[in-house]
């Protein structure tokens, strides 16, 4: 297959509120910062790639189409892509695909969400007729599979405060995070209000305005490149529905499949031996040591040992989410992209003060709807193994 | 009523959102100028003047910088007519849609103009705004166009870049500089579905409003699922009716103890899944029990409300109640949490 690299990223600053853009200003900003990053311009951009969670979120239907200009699209192919939670990801798998099938040399990914514009928790608790009215947002969707994780693999209480503990430490080392809270302690976060039991106020993530953005280049582009790049040693997506009698909410099949097929696809027989850091989908703390699992880095209920020894801080084994992640920062239709940059912005050396020490394959990954759309990317300072 | 041969049940679902939008540097300051009755359009590279204005150059991709103003007269390039105004659109009057260029500007503005009469209309007609008497910042400031009999002021389309008298805009601070700048705008979005049932889980709502809780099995997985669907493991419908008990156990649960917009249940209330007897994929509903005791593997019985109240609707189910019984075994549900 031909080669694909990561050339460039940006993102913007993430915070509750950027009243001071508009959603075409939000966008531009992280495109400017990738293009910078990459050191391309206008015209080397082949196509455009958008990826923007459920339209509920801003009350805009087809933003592509309004963006149209800020992004850079007059003249250009532009493709929208919605997989809910994980379409930032997936943005970046599509975008990837533009280039390794051959019909762009340099394809722009962005994604964003201004969830300040609208009310997400509204947005996820619509009640349809013929229903009983007990939806209550992604934390009310997830809570109880969290439940279940915890009563499956007798977790001992304290590992979703330590994930929260790691994360938003890490995030005081992240300049882009929303969330910097560097004296965040393990008491204070079992202190902090159970929102959706057992999730706590502390072990949520955010509502974040933000943007990401990739310029993604073949290997010439790659090669041309006069800083290092992320090469992409390989993508995969997996999709299953919502619900059916059986699902494995904890440990879903169709996340289990992609990751199989990511690592398979990449060379990778021990992942937990050959990957140097993850960024890892978390908008709730104890989905860390779920997706471990999830994602072959332990066994079915051993996830969370690695998580309480250590091993995922900055300095161990695995680092899960140096950038401080979901639980730092969650502009939902960006913070998959966000994942699969930072897995980049490591491999190439670029990840300032959360940069883990001698980074050189990195693992991005991104969920959506009800545990339902899996996206990731493993990417390397070389483009072999 | 054979409620098999029934047809599907519908019913409307109304949302609402009052959604903002921060405006940035050039929509606010074009809606700044609105409310102060200036129309401003965004010049870009080429020399073109843009109304309403882009934010970025479509050729060049830089940011738009430089607002100038057009008049608020203008002529006519196309336009439409409609005789039944819907809720919400610019008049309650019949009335005509036009694509209007604003003298100074090289781009149509798409708004309406209260001309009485389709036989009034005719592309090239010469249209001045119509000024809201409140104005907020918002392209409502704009209440329409009506016919003006005035002399175009810049027939060729070029920027002259000065309004002539019959379009000057009122007096104020530029609106780049104005001490109190529009950043922000409400737009409320309201939406208006008709929601319709799908036959499998219409069986299942009739049913329900005669106090029984209704199943059907895949014929493929031979899996009982609760309300009836088409089997989204096999992508066939459920066919066999299957009568489950109103008795079940807790799979999982979540204690929602968060307050948000839209929310019709006080917190704290407790939403677990529900594995009824018979049935193989929980339903998620409220537990109403000892406070704290609500646990994985409780044995739990629906209390239905008063009979009289029953309609096609889960909610027949008030909540769900523990039965003191002996919890299930782990074992028993841990394929269906």
């Amino acid at each position: 297959m031909r080669r694909a690299a990561v050339l460039g990223t940006g993102q913007t600053q993430h915070q509750t509120r950027r009243t001071d853009v508009s959603m075409a200003g939000l966008c531009r900003e992280a495109i400017d910062r990738a293009l910078a990053d990459a050191g391309v311009d206008w015209p080397q951009i082949d196509a455009v790639v958008l990826g923007k969670a459920p339209d509920l979120f801003e009350g805009v239907m087809m933003p592509e189409l309004f963006l149209a200009d800020a992004l850079g699209a007059a003249g250009r192919p532009l493709l929208r892509v919605h997989t809910a939670g994980s379409v930032g990801g997936a943005t970046g798998v599509v975008a990837t695909s533009l280039v390794r099938a051959g019909v762009h040399q340099r394809v722009l990914a962005v994604a964003f969400e201004k969830q300040s514009e609208s009310n997400a928790m509204w947005a996820l608790s619509i009640q349809p007729p013929f229903t009983a009215p007990i939806g209550a947002g992604a934390g009310g969707y997830f809570a109880p599979h969290v439940r279940a994780y915890i009563r499956r693999s007798n977790a001992p209480e304290h590992v979703g405060a330590m994930v929260a503990v790691k994360d938003r430490r890490n995030g005081a080392l992240n300049p882009n995070a929303h969330l910097r809270q560097p004296e965040i302690t393990l008491e204070s976060v079992q202190a902090s209000p159970m929102l959706w039991d057992p999730i706590r106020y502390d072990e949520t993530c955010p509502s974040s305005d933000g943007a990401c953005a990739i310029v993604i280049g073949d290997q010439a582009a790659a090669e041309a490149s006069e800083r290092p790049v992320a090469w992409i040693r390989a993508t995969a997506m997996r999709t299953e529905p919502t619900y059916f009698a059986g699902k494995d909410h904890v440990n879903p099949r169709a996340g289990a499949e992609a990751a199989q097929a990511l690592w398979q696809a990449a060379g990778i027989t021990d992942p937990l031996a050959e990957v140097d850091v993850a960024e890892i989908y978390v908008p709730f703390s104890w989905f860390e040591p779920m997706w471990l699992e999830n994602l072959g880095f332990a066994e079915a209920g051993h996830g969370w040992k690695l998580t309480e020894s250590g091993e995922t801080r900055i300095g161990g084994r695995l680092p899960v989410n140096p950038s401080g992640g979901v639980l730092c920062s969650n502009p939902i239709g960006a913070s998959g992209m966000l994942r699969f940059a930072e897995a980049a912005k490591q491999v190439m050396g670029r990840a300032g003060e959360h940069q883990v020490a001698g980074a050189k394959t990195a693992l991005g990954h991104a969920y959506g709807g009800g545990s339902q759309f899996f996206s990731m990317w493993v990417v390397s300072e070389t483009p072999d193994s | 009523m054979d409620t098999a041969s029934a047809p599907p049940l519908a019913a409307p679902l109304d949302i609402a959102f009052d959604y903002t939008r921060s405006l940035g540097p050039v929509l606010g300051r074009f809606m700044t100028g609105l409310r102060d009755r200036r129309v401003l359009g965004a010049r870009t590279a080429d020399g073109r003047v843009h109304v309403p204005p882009l934010e970025y150059d479509p050729a060049t991709h830089t940011p738009i910088t430089e607002l100038v103003p057009v008049s608020p007269t203008g002529t006519v390039t196309s336009w439409t007519w409609t005789d039944r105004p819907l809720d919400g659109q610019p008049l309650d009057r019949p009335f005509g849609w036009a694509l209007i260029r604003l003298d100074g500007a090289d781009t149509a503005l798409l708004h309406a103009v209260d001309a009485g009469a389709r036989e009034s209309m005719r592309t090239g007609m010469r249209v001045r705004v119509r000024w809201a008497a409140e104005r907020s910042g918002d392209i409502r400031d704009i209440a329409c166009f009506e016919p003006d009999s005035g002399p175009p002021h810049s027939p060729d389309g070029t920027t002259s870049g000065a309004p002539g008298t019959n379009g000057a805009p009122a007096a104020g601070a530029d609106p780049a500089t104005s001490v109190d700048p529009v950043i922000g705008i409400v737009t409320p979005i309201r939406l208006s579905y008709t929601h319709t049932a799908s036959a499998e889980e219409s069986r299942y709502l009739h049913a329900l409003s005669e106090g029984r809780l209704l199943g059907q099995r895949c014929p493929a997985c031979r899996k009982v699922y609760v309300p009836p669907r088409v089997c989204p493991a096999d992508g066939v419908p459920t066919e066999e009716e299957v009568p489950v008990r109103d008795h079940g156990t807790v799979t999982t649960f979540c204690v929602v103890n968060v307050p948000f917009a839209g929310q019709r249940l006080e917190p704290p209330y407790v939403v677990a899944q529900v594995l009824l007897d018979g049935a193989d994929i929980p339903i998620p509903h409220l537990i109403i029990g000892q406070a704290g005791d609500v646990r994985m593997g409780m044995r739990v019985a629906a209390v239905w409300r008063d009979r009289a109240t029953w309609t096609t609707t889960p909610e027949n189910i008030a909540h769900f109640r523990p039965t003191g019984e002996p919890d299930a075994p782990y074992e028993s549900y841990q394929e269906h949490l």
